[in-house]
């Protein structure tokens, strides 16, 4: 895109753009290493996703404060509106994937002594795995503005819709079977909600990164709501 | 919005009104100062009881356009405009027009306050006398009537008498405009009226504008990018001549239909 005649204006949308990479990249990693901890049962880890919580925090009220200044200085329009209020509300999407990630962290210390049968944690991190790419390619189409990666994004919804389907099936068998089980199986049923809903987050930024770039909403796209919320 | 392809190859978007009846509509109007072309192919529609903004670089031809509006031109020699302008449907552009009758429908408000030299009452009175022949009560009324509207009545009431060019700058150009809504036109032109006013100047004439737009049509030319966002229902965006792109307001200012709109209104130009 063509240089603004006033350059601080580029320079203000550049360390938006920036710090929004940035959270991208610390929400991503937390969802990672969430899921790591679960999966190996890694206490420290687990307790390292919990303590870095914060810093998304701070920098969402960072990005919300840039966005809030950008609107107030220079009276974006156009595209350059669309960015500010994008980049605000992608914010509070990705720090919301932050939380969950953390709340997926306590549950892997909850469960970390327990012994869980590989079955049950396989499923749960394939899910956890496909949900971080959906994030981490949605954060790429707004890195580079890629319309192909946000239709991408926006039509997988489905998958990560049906992988949470099945292990919400997979679980109930295992607890009806062994009510030993039930404590951590009511752990990892809510890992599973978690990671589903930062797949719906990824899908909201994938919409938001369409509406920065094209100025038009994507309709509402198909939901699975048959495990019922 | 689907865009088209222009004789410049310009990218174009002329959105019609939808559902909105037009007071003017401005076809295929060229213009002509001697040799120059200032307007080429200019078709639009003007809405009624809504605020038009005309926006674009110095010398897209906004104001050209204005002033055909109204044939401001035809006081200089050697311009002139071709196509059709229709008014309720009637081309002004006709040799036949009355131009005093014309201008009396149309009427205009200039960049700098224009007040003549004399009392504020006579300002606001001396058109009305040129068409209509009111008794004083009747007078007194349509005076009252216009500072009004203008949002000047309460500023200027104790001293009517007074001097038009003793007032402030924004009150001279509100007073301009109470002058040419006296004579009740149908349509008001307005050229940049803000450009020589303070903002809490500006933003009274923009709320005047926003009042004024029940009983007028309005067409306002401004470089103000933030002040045809604020008052105005349907922007249009010309650049070197040719309408480029013209649509609702908010469409225009959140996503603009073509890059060259884009870049103009969100500061990329060139």
């Amino acid at each position: 895109m063509e240089q603004h005649t006033v350059k601080a204006f580029d320079a203000d949308l550049g360390q938006l753009a920036e710090a929004m990479g940035r959270l991208g990249g610390l929400a991503a990693s937390e969802v990672a290493d969430a899921i790591t901890a679960l999966a190996h049962r890694d206490g420290a880890l687990a307790q390292a996703v919990i303590d870095r919580d914060h810093n998304l925090d701070t920098l969402e009220l960072e990005i919300e404060e840039r966005a809030v200044r950008l609107v107030a200085l220079r009276q974006p329009v156009a595209v350059d509106l669309r960015r500010a209020l994008a980049a605000m509300k992608m914010a509070a999407n990705l720090e919301r994937c932050g939380d969950l990630a953390k709340n997926i962290a306590k549950r892997a210390l909850a469960v970390g002594g327990s012994e869980i049968p590989e079955p049950l944690i396989r499923p749960i991190e394939r899910m956890g795995r496909l949900v971080l790419s959906r994030l981490e390619t949605a954060m790429a189409a707004y890195a580079s503005d890629d319309l192909v990666r946000v239709t991408e994004v926006w039509t997988q919804d489905r998958e990560v819709d049906e992988a949470y389907e099945s292990v919400f099936r997979e679980l109930l068998t295992y607890m009806m079977g062994d009510p030993r089980l039930i404590t951590a199986g009511a752990h990892l049923l809510f890992v599973a909600k978690n990671l589903e809903r930062i797949g719906d987050h990824a899908t909201n930024i994938a919409e938001l990164v369409h509406y920065a770039i094209t100025g038009e909403q994507l309709v509402a796209r198909p939901k699975i709501e048959t495990v019922g919320a | 919005m689907n865009t088209l392809q222009t004789a410049n190859e310009f990218e174009t978007s002329i959105a019609s009104l939808e559902g909105v009846e037009s007071k003017i509509d401005i076809r295929n109007l060229d213009f002509f100062y001697g040799k120059g072309r200032a307007l080429k192919a200019v078709s639009m529609p003007i809405a009624k009881n809504r605020v038009t903004a005309l926006i674009g670089p110095s010398g897209c031809g906004k104001s050209t356009l204005l002033r055909t509006l109204n044939r401001m031109y035809a006081l200089y020699p050697g311009q002139r405009a071709e196509g059709e302008i229709l008014l309720d449907g009637e081309n002004v552009l006709a040799a036949r027009t009355d131009l005093a009758r014309l201008r009396a429908r149309v009427g205009m408000v200039f960049q700098k306050p224009t007040p003549f030299p004399m009392s504020v009452y006579d300002n606001v009175a001396y058109g009305v006398r040129l068409y209509e022949n009111l008794a004083k009560a009747d007078m007194d009324a349509r005076v009252e009537e216009s500072l009004t509207r203008a949002a000047l009545w309460d500023e200027v009431k104790d001293n009517l008498k007074g001097s038009g060019l003793g007032l402030s700058g924004g009150q001279q150009q509100r007073l301009c405009v109470a002058r040419c809504v006296a004579v009740k036109p149908e349509v008001l032109l307005l050229d940049e009226p803000t450009s020589a006013l303070d903002p809490i100047s500006s933003a009274k004439l923009e709320e005047t504008v926003t009042q004024l737009k029940a009983d007028h049509t309005i067409v306002i030319v401004t470089h103000n990018l933030g002040q045809a966002a604020r008052v105005s229902d349907y922007t249009g965006f010309m650049y070197l001549g040719e309408l480029v792109e013209f649509g609702p307001t908010d469409a225009v200012f959140t996503r603009p239909a073509t890059r060259r709109t884009s870049d103009y209104i969100t500061g990329r130009f060139g």
